[in-house]
């Protein structure tokens, strides 16, 4: 695979060098001078292009036209954004990451036209959430392309859930509960399954349903 | 008029002033609190200090309820998101963006955005008075 590589800090740098130790072909495109000669040293002359991925003219001299892959990872969302924007616009490039690190800045950058988004903040946030046992919704896990999202829910002290048997739970559409833990022991539920304090469940829903399902979580 | 102004620089501040004179309400989007020395001291309009892609900072500036933003900050690309954002979430019906280098204009104008490129403006006169002279 050919893929470019916009911003030459850490998560450019080490991007590059796990790319090139897959034995893909890269490009890591750098406008500070020093950071782009230091990049040369390590990785050699041909992996490093020292200009703005956002202008147009750079992305030219990059051969972004032939990319399977740019992967837009400065340090400032808006260049993130306008890269791939300008990439895919301009050169057609099929697949197109940004790094974010606003994580509202996520939803305007799909619905821009950016294909993936990865968000370092989002992810922490997430983990720490995962962490803390007694959060009543965590996202665990987005399928963009389908819609859907894997979450995980706990069965707080004021959850409205408790007591009640999933089969008489108005879920919301496109929502399943797949998994049910009780006490670190998994089983997969029924409409039978009568829930309990501290219980944790494992569903599907999809995005439509997310902020349905998430409301009726809250304590009444 | 409800007008957000993204970039307080020379442009900006002076937009804002002749805004302000003619009875529109003004709101002020620059990262540099030095920035708003350059409005005059009867600027009636509100000031706020933060970055202008940030959904909160456009929205203490009252962008919901904003007639045109007109995002005139030094930076093409803070200036393009910020307008896609003023667009595509608030549906601000009037959004006018500044951007230096011409290509990108090209790119952002044929994407819809209404654009004003300094650099072109400024090369046309320039070789008009040339070839005058």
């Amino acid at each position: 695979m050919y893929v470019v590589v916009i911003g030459g800090g850490k998560v450019g740098y080490y991007l590059t060098k796990a790319l090139l130790e897959e034995r893909h072909e890269v490009l890591l495109v750098e406008r500070d001078f020093k950071r782009a000669r230091r990049i040369a040293e390590d990785f050699g002359q041909g992996v490093v292009l020292r200009g703005d991925g956002a202008e147009t003219a750079t992305l030219d001299r990059a051969g972004v036209g032939r990319a399977d892959v740019i992967c837009a990872v400065t340090g400032e969302d808006e260049d993130n954004l306008i890269v791939c924007q300008v990439a895919k616009r301009h050169f057609n490039v099929t697949r197109t990451i940004a790094r974010i690190n606003n994580p509202r800045n996520e939803e305007i950058f799909i619905r821009l036209g950016i294909d993936v988004t990865v968000s370092a903040t989002q992810f922490i946030i997430s983990l720490i959430e995962q962490e803390i046992p007694t959060t009543p919704f965590v996202n665990l896990l987005t399928l963009r392309s389908i819609g859907m999202e894997i979450v995980d829910l706990y069965m707080s002290d004021d959850c409205p859930w408790v007591g009640k048997r999933i089969g008489d739970l108005a879920l919301p559409t496109d929502t399943v509960l797949s998994l049910h833990i009780r006490n670190g022991i998994r089983a997969f539920p029924s409409t039978m399954t009568l829930l309990m304090r501290g219980d944790r469940l494992i569903g599907l829903t999809s995005l439509d349903s997310e902020h349905a399902l998430h409301e009726m979580l809250q304590p009444q | 008029m409800r007008v957000v102004i993204l970039g307080c620089g020379r442009v900006g501040a002076r937009l804002a002033k002749m805004l302000d004179e003619s009875g529109h309400q003004v709101s002020m989007i620059d990262e540099n609190l030095e920035a708003f020395e350059r409005l005059p001291e009867a600027f009636g309009g509100q000031v706020v200090l933060g970055n202008g892609i940030d959904f909160d900072i456009l929205s203490q500036a009252g962008i919901e309820r904003a007639d045109a933003l007109c995002a005139l900050s030094n930076f093409d690309n803070t200036n393009i998101m910020a307008s896609q954002i003023a667009r595509e979430v608030f549906h601000v019906p009037r959004v006018i963006t500044r951007i230096y280098d011409p290509v990108r204009q090209d790119t952002f104008r044929e994407l819809g955005l209404e654009t004003v490129c300094p650099t072109r403006v400024g090369v046309a006169q320039i070789e008009a008075l040339i070839d005058i002279g």
